[in-house]
């Protein structure tokens, strides 16, 4: 287990710092970020001075290295646009985004997988039939259009939801959250299921796979057999087997959902860190940028490595394969 | 050189008696083909061009579905702010939206497969590495990727195309690669490897035909993946200006009339792209069932 540990911890620095290389030339590679950051008409004077004082003078790498040296240093520069610490601005959004993503991946869980399972338990059953149908409309109707009708449907029309912003956030935890009220709530509320709805397709077809596939296996027929009731057979033998796929995807999915928040957000005016991407793409603030890109590859990283930890806690044979 | 003419014809066939099975499939593709026709057809069946400035009033700014505008004829589906007829711009916007997702699965079919077929080929360090990265990009959201390559070429049509198949291209990669390297160590393959033929021409001639049909598979999908993708790009505002407009475009160009119950400036583009989307992803998921060698006949 701990050579397996390590080995994983391994690769996972070493694709942080390829991918960070590989964000910083890119980013590097597009425009003067001085045209960005003062007004064409100024002085030659003031132009020279920003260019030492950010070091764009300064060859490439050597600006990598100083970017990595701060970075670990939990510096990650200032942002052109709004002169704060990226860091601060960032970490300011992260509550809002991790709500909406958190808020999503429950909701597309607790209905996608208890769906999942009738859809393979039931197959030729009209429900099953409807359920399916759901996830493919789920799966391919881009987010952001699903978003509109949502906005048209239960704020525009029905007038039961506000159509966007955060409204009211209240003190848990460290963080500014709005489940904390009953405004805050209704709020989250079409954005989290918009965000969801991915997500639910996919689980509802990873529940159903699996179920289909496990419910035509012997220890079902045997379990059914020993007298157990369709409930039991259902949450202890097929709930368990079909947890390794949904685990990994649960994992992997969320690291997603966090980047397709940037959709989400952008339709329901969410001041998450989608929010702050988008605009500092289309202003060109590099250091945002950059530390957004780092940010979420570390996240990933992370995810990935998490994922494969509790795989091999939940799969005997990957633990022992990896060992060898 | 008759009789592989009449096996290929009987394959399409017996492909089509078997596609048609599903109802569903078969009018997803009959949609498909009307989205196609309205979309190259365009300027012959809209009333006007929405983006000749000329032709645009603004009096006509803003009508309703079914109002008869100033030009004297009816506006089924409204028009938007400009005065521009929704439905004119519909079939335009589908214009550019087919055209950059065909363009950009195209693309990403050719070098995904290229890249599968190369590593499954040669194998050792360089099926290695390549496979490492094809994994590492396709742990990233393929939005993410598209979000950070707009941001770096910038935007227009041509930058656009590349973004979404270098955001893609990996899907195709890995499926090549899983076809191609099932194939590599069949007999077929040695026995044309032991004859003088260069190896190109084994891997293009030979290989490569017998791993197509999960590649169809996968392109079918990703042309779709690559349309939702740009119409969501030109949502947030990264993807074509409203002079070349997609369906994206137009949708985010009314958006912001959702709200005061203008609806049809956002909503009807909305449905286009809608239909197309799920019409494209219904068929490939057919496609996908009748070309499975697993499934029981």
């Amino acid at each position: 287990m701990i050579s397996f540990f390590i080995q994983r911890l391994l690769q996972a620095v070493l694709v942080v710092v390829a991918m960070s290389m590989l964000v910083f030339v890119g980013v590097y590679a597009i425009g003067n970020p001085i045209d960005v950051m003062i007004d064409p008409a100024s002085s030659q004077a003031l132009r020279e001075s920003l260019i030492q004082r950010y070091g764009f003078d300064r060859p490439l790498y050597a600006q990598y290295f100083i970017f990595m040296g701060n970075l670990l240093q939990g510096d990650m520069g200032e942002s052109f646009i709004y002169r704060l610490p990226v860091f601060g601005l960032i970490f300011s959004r992260l509550p809002a985004t991790l709500e909406l993503a958190v808020s999503a991946m429950l909701i597309a869980t607790l209905l996608g997988i208890p769906l999942g399972i009738w859809a393979g338990y039931k197959p030729d059953a009209v429900s099953s039939k409807v359920i399916m149908g759901v996830s493919v409309l789920g799966f391919s109707v881009p987010t952001f259009w699903v978003g509109l009708l949502l906005i048209m449907g239960f704020a525009v029309e029905l007038r039961w939801l506000p159509s966007g912003g955060r409204g009211p956030v209240t003190e848990l935890l460290g963080m500014k959250l709005s489940i904390g009220s009953w405004e805050g709530l209704s709020h989250l509320v079409l954005p989290a299921f918009n965000l969801a709805l991915f997500k639910l397709g996919l689980l509802i077809r990873l529940a159903r796979a699996g179920t289909v596939e496990v419910m035509s296996s012997d220890y079902v027929r045997f379990a059914r057999a020993q007298g157990l009731s369709e409930s039991k057979v259902l949450g202890l033998h097929v709930l368990k087997n079909i947890s390794i796929p949904i685990v990994t995807v649960f994992g992997l999915e969320f690291g997603s959902t966090l980047a397709f928040a940037v959709v989400t957000e952008t339709v329901f005016n969410w001041p998450g860190m989608g929010k702050l991407i988008i605009d500092s793409i289309t202003v060109l603030d590099r250091p945002v940028m950059v530390a957004y890109l780092v940010l979420v590859v570390v996240l990933f990283v992370l995810i990935n490595f998490v994922v494969d930890l509790i795989y091999g806690q939940l799969d005997p044979r990957i633990r022992i394969k990896a060992a060898q | 050189m008759s009789l592989a003419l009449e096996t290929r014809w009987s394959r399409l066939a017996n492909f089509w008696a078997d596609y048609r099975q599903s109802r569903v499939a078969v009018v997803a593709l009959v949609v498909i083909a009307i989205v196609i026709l309205a979309a190259v057809l365009a300027p012959l069946i809209t009333p006007q061009d929405p983006y000749n400035q000329a032709t645009l009033d603004l009096a006509a700014a803003r009508l309703m579905p079914g109002e008869i505008g100033p030009g004297g004829y009816v506006h089924w589906l409204g028009t938007d702010a400009a005065g521009r007829d929704v439905f004119s711009a519909i079939l335009y916007g589908l214009r550019t939206s087919l055209l950059v997702g065909v363009l950009a699965g195209t693309l990403a079919l050719m070098l995904g497969g290229v890249v599968g077929l190369l590593a499954a080929y040669y194998g050792g360090r360089l099926e290695a590495v390549i496979m490492r990265v094809i994994d590492l990009q396709l742990s990233l959201p393929a939005i993410l990727l598209a979000l950070v390559l707009i941001a770096l070429l910038g935007q227009g049509l041509p930058q656009l195309v590349a973004a979404l198949a270098l955001a893609q291209y990996a899907y195709f990669a890995r499926t090549a690669h899983g076809a191609a390297s099932a194939e590599r160590n069949k007999d077929y393959i040695e026995a044309a490897l032991s004859t003088p033929l260069p190896a190109m021409r084994v891997l293009f001639r030979h290989l490569l035909p017998n791993a197509l049909p999960p590649l169809i598979v996968v392109a079918t999908v990703q042309v779709a993946n690559s349309i939702a993708l740009e119409a969501t790009l030109s949502f947030l505002g990264l993807g074509l200006p409203l002079t070349q407009p997609s369906l994206g475009s137009l949708i985010s160009n009314g958006f912001q009339f959702l709200l005061s119950g203008r609806y049809w400036i956002s909503i009807y583009p909305g449905i286009a792209l809608m239909l197309t989307v799920v019409a494209i992803n219904l068929v490939g998921d057919q496609v996908r069932y009748v070309l499975n060698p697993r499934r029981s006949r």
